[in-house]
């Protein structure tokens, strides 16, 4: 039996993804999760990090925030910075980081916020490795 | 009576402003298509995101500690209202539409002695509300220099409301759009957005409170809420861009065509008055040859 279950990636603009998939990784934002098939329903928002899904074929996206929902075997990821992995490219990363290291220079920042930016600078410089 | 000279010229004039007028109506009904699609793919999100926040005021037991951004301040003494309307013109009833009912409402609530707040999206809005209003207006917000609106500029403004209500600068904050439900009907919509409307507790409550909630309810609707009210300021932009090249569209339409009935008007006119003309001349020849 195949262990499928629904995947829609939605973006304030337009649905980006919408399949049957195997697994489906995402950077929660108390730590990396994985769902399969039958998870019990939960409802959690994302940190930056990578999302990672295995299906029929495997793709990954760089994501800022977003919520998600799973339910009756759908996941539904609403984000409305979700980019395609391969479309993160070399420049724009420093560029990103910069902006995240001087924000995380700031001072009176939040605890979230200090958590947000640090994991998004760790992300990004992985993916630059 | 209008000499020919004169009909000649005005028959010309009101052609030259049916050609802008049908290039105006051709514009927009290209930009229409674009912006509906917009809006059809926007929807997916909104409803989702509302979904998503059904679910989770359902399973907070204690409104209390509820974020108030879910349940409001508890008090309805200011009424912050964000009017939304459309940098141009000439799209007929839209911008009007949407300022009768925001005028509408505000007088309700002086009169009711509630403190108001307006902030103004669009140019045109604002031209409109000024007089009346002017002393309530908190805040313009223009985005005539942007080409195409973005989440991005929703959030900007979602932020900027999400700020003013952490100052405790008002209880209860609306917006005001028009929504698109086909081209030529337009309804001017008055939506509450703080507090956040919850529906009635339904049976499927046991059903729902088996979610895993990973952050706290309270800590998710943290998150989520402000993006809430991004998501709905961006859907009143997608509803609103819609609704203006349909409403700028049945407009320019409706101008061609009066246009083209005035020109028919003017060249019978025309025809007529060159016809009397000449049977004027004609019979001064017939009469003077007579008298001869």
């Amino acid at each position: 039996m195949e262990k499928n279950f629904n995947l829609e990636i939605i973006s304030p603009e337009k649905i980006i993804l919408s399949e049957k998939v195997n697994s489906v990784t995402i950077p929660s934002f108390e730590g990396e999760m994985t769902i399969l098939l039958d998870h019990i329903p939960l409802i959690t928002f994302l940190r930056p990090g990578i999302l990672r899904i295995e299906g029929s074929k495997e793709s990954e996206y760089f994501v800022e925030e977003g919520t998600v929902e799973f339910s009756n075997n759908t996941l539904i990821v609403l984000s409305s910075t979700i980019i395609p992995l391969e479309n993160v490219k070399g420049e724009n990363i420093s560029k990103m980081i910069e902006a995240s290291k001087a924000l995380l220079a700031k001072e009176n920042l939040s605890d979230k916020a200090k958590y947000i930016a640090s994991h998004k600078i760790d992300t990004l410089s992985k993916i630059n490795q | 009576m209008p000499s020919l000279d004169d009909l000649r010229k005005r028959i010309a004039s009101v052609k030259s402003t049916q050609k802008i007028t049908k290039a105006m109506k051709m514009v927009a009904a290209a930009k229409l298509r674009k912006a509906q699609e917009m809006a059809e793919k926007g929807r997916p999100y909104s409803d989702k995101m509302d979904l998503i926040i059904q679910n989770l005021s359902k399973a907070i037991n204690d409104p209390s500690n509820a974020p108030k951004l879910l349940v409001g301040t508890g008090e309805d003494k200011i009424h912050l209202c964000v009017v939304m309307t459309a940098d141009r013109g000439l799209c007929g009833g839209f911008n009007t539409n949407i300022c009768k009912l925001a005028k509408k409402y505000f007088d309700e609530a002086i009169k009711s002695s509630k403190n108001l707040k307006i902030i103004t999206v669009g140019t045109k809005g604002l031209d409109q509300l000024k007089r009346e209003y002017g002393k309530y207006i908190i805040k313009k917000i223009n985005l005539k220099d942007k080409k195409k609106l973005t989440f991005l500029d929703a959030e900007e403004i979602g932020k900027q409301i999400v700020d003013l209500f952490k100052n405790k600068e008002f209880d209860k904050c609306f917006i005001f759009y028009n929504k698109f439900k086909n081209v030529i009907s337009q309804i001017p919509q008055q939506q509450q957005v703080i507090p956040a409307k919850i529906e009635e507790k339904d049976k499927k409550q046991e059903e729902m409170s088996s979610y895993e909630f990973e952050p706290e309810e309270d800590e998710i609707l943290d998150d989520l809420l402000p993006k809430n009210i991004s998501t709905q300021i961006f859907k009143a932009f997608l509803e609103n861009s819609a609704s203006e090249q349909g409403s700028r569209m049945t407009a320019m339409d409706n101008a061609t065509r009066n246009a083209g009935d005035l020109v028919d008007k003017l060249t019978i006119n025309y025809n007529r008055s060159r016809q009397a003309s000449i049977t004027k001349e004609l019979i001064e020849i017939i009469s003077g040859a007579e008298s001869l």
